[in-house]
C-alpha cells in the first residue's frame, strides 16, 4: 500500500489497538504506527483509528476524558483537511464525546454487557465506508460494549436520515439504539463511528471477513 | 481568594431512558417499600474551589459542567454553592 500509513491511536485503557493494528497488517497490508494520547503531530499518517477498550476507565462517561487528550485536540484539524477517521466503539464513544459526531451513547437498554454477533443492514455509502450499497446489503459483525445504545434528540435524527448520515443500522437491535443506529458518519463522510467491531471480523478463522471492507476504506482519498 | 464548597448535581435528561434507575426501582419494589412512581439515578460532584468572588466561581463552575461533567446531549445539571 505504498507509504499509506494509519495512525491507531493508545488512551491509557484501550484494548483493540492491536487487534486493529493486526487486522491491518495481517489481513491487508497497510501499514499502521501506535499513537500514544499525547502525541499532537499527526503529520506522518493519512487516516487514524480510535479503537475500541475503556479510555481512561471509562470515567466520568465513556470516552469523556479522553476527549481532553492532546491527540484528540490535534484531531479537529486532521478532520477539516478530509483525512479519514474511523471511531470503533470506545472510539465512536469518543468521537461522540468531542462533538466530531452528534448524539452520545449511554448505557444499554437492559444493563448487559452485550458481546454477540449482529446482522446490520447498510444504510449510506458516504464516505464509500461499506461495500456495494446499491442493492439493501446485510453484513455481520461481533459487538462487545456496555454503553452502545446511541441516543439523539428528534431534531438530530432529522437530521441525520436527511443527510444519510446513519450508516448502519442493527437488524435486531440490541442495546436500544434510537432508530436501530449502529454507526454514522459526519456530513463529509471522512468520519465514521460505530459500535461494532470491523477488526474482529478480518479473517475466516475467527468467524467472518465483513469488516475488511471498511478497515481497507482507509486507504480511500 | 474565597474558597468555595460546591456540589454539582448531574441527572439524564427526562426524555433519556434510565435502565439503571429502573432496576434500582424494580429491587425497591422488592424490599418492599411502597409508592415509588419514580425512580432516577444521577451523579453528585463535590468541588472545592478558590475564586476572586462568587461571580467568577460560578463561571468556572459553568465552564466545567458544560464541557466536562455533564454531556449536554443526554444530561443536564444544576449545581449549589456555599462560601467557605
Amino acid at each position: 500500500m505504498d507509504n499509506f500509513t494509519v495512525g491507531v491511536v493508545v488512551f491509557p485503557g484501550s484494548n483493540c489497538d492491536r487487534d486493529v493494528s493486526w487486522a491491518l497488517e495481517g489481513c491487508l497490508d497497510i501499514r499502521t504506527k501506535y499513537f500514544w494520547h499525547e502525541s499532537s503531530d499527526l503529520s506522518d499518517v493519512d487516516a487514524i483509528v480510535l479503537p475500541g477498550g475503556f479510555s481512561y476507565g471509562d470515567y466520568l462517561r465513556c470516552g469523556a476524558i479522553a476527549r481532553f487528550s492532546p491527540l484528540i485536540n490535534a484531531l479537529d484539524e486532521f478532520v477539516k483537511s478530509g483525512k479519514r477517521v474511523l471511531g470503533i466503539c470506545n472510539g465512536f464513544q469518543i468521537l461522540t464525546e468531542s462533538g466530531f459526531l452528534p448524539g452520545a451513547l449511554v448505557a444499554n437498554k437492559n444493563l448487559n454487557f452485550i458481546c454477540d454477533d449482529v446482522e446490520l443492514d447498510i444504510i449510506s455509502s458516504k464516505g464509500g465506508w461499506f461495500n456495494n450499497v446499491d442493492e439493501k446489503q446485510t453484513i455481520k459483525l461481533p459487538i462487545a460494549h456496555g454503553e452502545g445504545r446511541y441516543h439523539c434528540d428528534s431534531d438530530t435524527l432529522k437530521k441525520l436520515v436527511d443527510n444519510e448520515l446513519i450508516a448502519l443500522r442493527y437488524k435486531n437491535n440490541p442495546n436500544g439504539s434510537s432508530f436501530d443506529i449502529a454507526g454514522i458518519t459526519n456530513e463529509k463522510g471522512n468520519v465514521l463511528g460505530l459500535m461494532p467491531h470491523p477488526e474482529r471480523a478480518c479473517d475466516e478463522t475467527i468467524g467472518g471477513t465483513d469488516g475488511l471492507f471498511t478497515l481497507k476504506s482507509l486507504i480511500l482519498k | 481568594m474565597d474558597q468555595f464548597a460546591v456540589k454539582v448535581f448531574v441527572r439524564l435528561r427526562p426524555s433519556v431512558l434510565d435502565p439503571a434507575g429502573e432496576a434500582t426501582k424494580s429491587a425497591s419494589i422488592k424490599l418492599g417499600a411502597e409508592g415509588i412512581k419514580s425512580l432516577r439515578i444521577g451523579k453528585m460532584i463535590e468541588v472545592k474551589i478558590e475564586g476572586n468572588g462568587e461571580n467568577e466561581v460560578r463561571e468556572k463552575i459553568d465552564l466545567l459542567c458544560d464541557r466536562l461533567f455533564a454531556n449536554t446531549v443526554i444530561e443536564d445539571y444544576e449545581y449549589s454553592l456555599e462560601k467557605l
